[in-house]
């Protein structure tokens, strides 16, 4: 069995579980098994819309000790679930909580692990796994030796396709509350957007922007277009007050969006390796001869001063923006 | 308390990433190596501890001689000891085994190392050395302090961050934003060259993966530049990412 580790909010599966589902499908198709998703948590309900994503099985683990994610509690039962079930492929999202879970899982089972994924296959019964390595300037093929093999899938790169699954759900036992650790609390930025890395749209701004205030232009065309913003490292370590939360580039975060739209962003290669897989890539500089502008499906020379309202305006009076 | 950093020496951010003719590792001509990142913030918060608490600061590194840089490095910065695991171990789960027979009874409280070693971008090695030894984990880490009942972390998540407790001993992987680490002084420089490097040969099973191919991105295609004044160029960019790319 392909197993995939999945996350709710809200009662609703979050996008990037709908993607490792999707892809978990795909792989167990190929290789002639059946999938199988899998919640964990105080109360899955939702859970059900697994089935929507190809889920033959949807298995829960309920538990009122497990309202808060905790590292080692969250491991065991994924880890149990794995053995329960006797499944040889462990997938999740590379989320916040899959990146922190399932590596400890795999441990627990004695498993290899490949992170970030942006491509699997299902070769000779295993998994292989296509992955970027030095943020994104290479990729390295990964094939894995253990019985069990688990990946966590980047966001926004595999296409999350609906087909119908039978999605019978079974009941797994809870495993004991012996917690090392737990969350305690959530400090939530409380703006309501996507986080960068799950993001359809950035707008990011470098050291061209000349100020933190500055970034508010950006924001405004984030906003006109239903994304969000992110900077350069040189812009994060400027001093302009700017988090480090949304720094893209070897060092911060590496994104795939639909659309990146650089602002006076040189492209120094340490952030080209954090946003070279965006699909269209569109560069603003007043420097013709900016590295960035290589990578950039469309250039425009100019300053951004005058091209990101007039960008913002435009956006707004044709009523366009990925929503 | 007893604190041990965990670092790996990882090619500089700035290289030019070259595959070698195996076809399936990096070509390490012209490549400059220096700690990883991340682990300069696990390093600083250890020694923050060290000042503000008092502790022992050991620094670990699995690979072979070239790796004494960085824990020499480390000793100058202020580590009071530094362990060379031998090992050519890069498979994760090895190299996590590896650490944490190390580790094992030796009574460390806490164990620091970067969120992910920089190159590899695998970011498991921190919680499968915590599952390996039983012990609490918080990864990302932005924020970290001691308690009376044990750790208090803020670690990076979507849209914000959350809050972590848990039990000593845990395994706490630094993000950037952790602190600001210091530069090693020169007195710092001269005292570490006297300190020696302990060798250990290593304990790491054969790796549960094995990388077989490493190749370079596809080129992007070539671009287009967008001419006429910013109210043009901004309508020129609009009509193609809407009618040509579709994005909208």
């Amino acid at each position: 069995m392909i197993l995939v580790f999945c996350e709710l909010k809200d009662g609703k599966l979050r996008k990037p579980s709908t993607e490792a589902l999707s892809e978990g499908r795909r792989l167990a198709d190929a290789a002639g098994k059946p999938l199988g998703a899998l919640f964990v948590g105080a109360s899955t309900a939702g859970s059900a819309d697994a089935a929507k994503y190809g889920a033959d099985a949807v298995f829960t683990v309920e538990a009122p000790h497990l309202a808060s994610y905790s590292s080692d509690a969250f491991a065991a039962a994924i880890a149990g679930a794995v053995q329960a079930k006797g499944a040889t492929v462990l997938l999740g999202a590379a989320s916040a909580m899959g990146k922190d879970a399932l590596p400890r899982a795999a441990a627990r089972l004695g498993a290899g692990y490949a992170g970030d994924v942006t491509a699997l296959a299902m070769v000779d019964g295993k998994l292989q796994a296509t992955r970027p390595v030095y943020a994104g300037k290479a990729f390295a093929t990964t094939a894995f030796t253990s019985a069990v093999q688990v990946a966590t899938t980047r966001p926004n790169v595999f296409a999350a396709a609906e087909k119908a699954g039978a999605g019978a759900t079974e009941a797994l036992e809870a495993p004991a509350g012996d917690f090392k650790a737990i969350v305690k609390e959530i400090l939530a930025k409380g703006t309501g957007k996507p986080d960068l890395t799950e993001a359809d749209v950035i707008v990011a701004g470098g050291r061209g922007m000349k100020s933190g205030e500055n970034f508010a232009l950006l924001e405004a065309l984030a906003d006109a277009l239903g994304g969000v913003v992110g900077a350069s490292r040189a812009a994060v370590d400027a001093g302009w007050g700017l988090s480090h939360g949304i720094q893209v580039g070897q060092t911060g975060k590496v994104v795939s969006p639909t659309l990146y739209i650089a602002c006076g962003i040189s492209g120094a290669i340490q952030h080209i390796a954090g946003m070279s897989s965006s699909k269209y890539i569109v560069a603003i500089n007043k420097d013709p001869e900016a590295p960035i502008f290589k990578l950039a499906n469309y250039g425009i020379v100019g300053d951004l001063f005058e091209v990101v309202p007039e960008l913002t305006k435009a956006a707004q009076a044709m009523g366009i923006g990925v929503h | 308390m007893k604190i041990l950093v965990a670092l790996k020496q990882v090619p500089d951010t700035e290289t030019k990433v070259k595959v070698a003719a195996d076809g399936k590792s990096l070509d390490p001509a012209d490549v400059k190596w220096i700690t990883s990142t991340y682990d300069e913030y696990a390093l600083e918060e250890a020694l923050r501890l060290k000042e503000s608490k008092g502790a022992e600061v050991t620094v670990v590194s699995l690979g072979g001689d070239s790796v004494k840089d960085v824990l020499r490095n480390a000793l100058a910065l202020g580590a009071d000891a530094a362990v060379l695991l031998k090992s050519d171990a890069s498979d994760p789960l090895a190299v996590a085994t590896a650490l944490a027979a190390y580790a094992k009874d030796k009574g460390f409280d806490l164990i620091f190392a970067g969120n992910k070693g920089m190159g590899g971008d695998n970011a498991s090695v921190g919680p499968m050395l915590a599952e390996l030894l039983g012990i609490a984990q918080a990864n990302v880490v932005v924020k970290f302090e001691v308690t009376d009942a044990g750790f208090r972390a803020e670690r990076e998540i979507e849209g914000g961050t959350e809050v972590v407790e848990g039990a000593l001993p845990a395994v706490i992987t630094a993000q950037k934003g952790l602190n600001e680490p210091r530069y090693a002084s020169l007195k710092g420089i001269m005292a570490a060259k006297k300190k020696t490097i302990e060798e250990v040969e290593a304990t790491a099973p054969a790796g549960a993966t094995a990388v077989i191919a490493l190749v370079l991105p596809a080129a992007r295609p070539e671009g287009r530049k967008l001419d006429g004044d910013a109210a043009a160029q901004a309508a020129a960019l609009l009509n193609a990412l809407k009618d040509e790319a579709k994005v909208f």
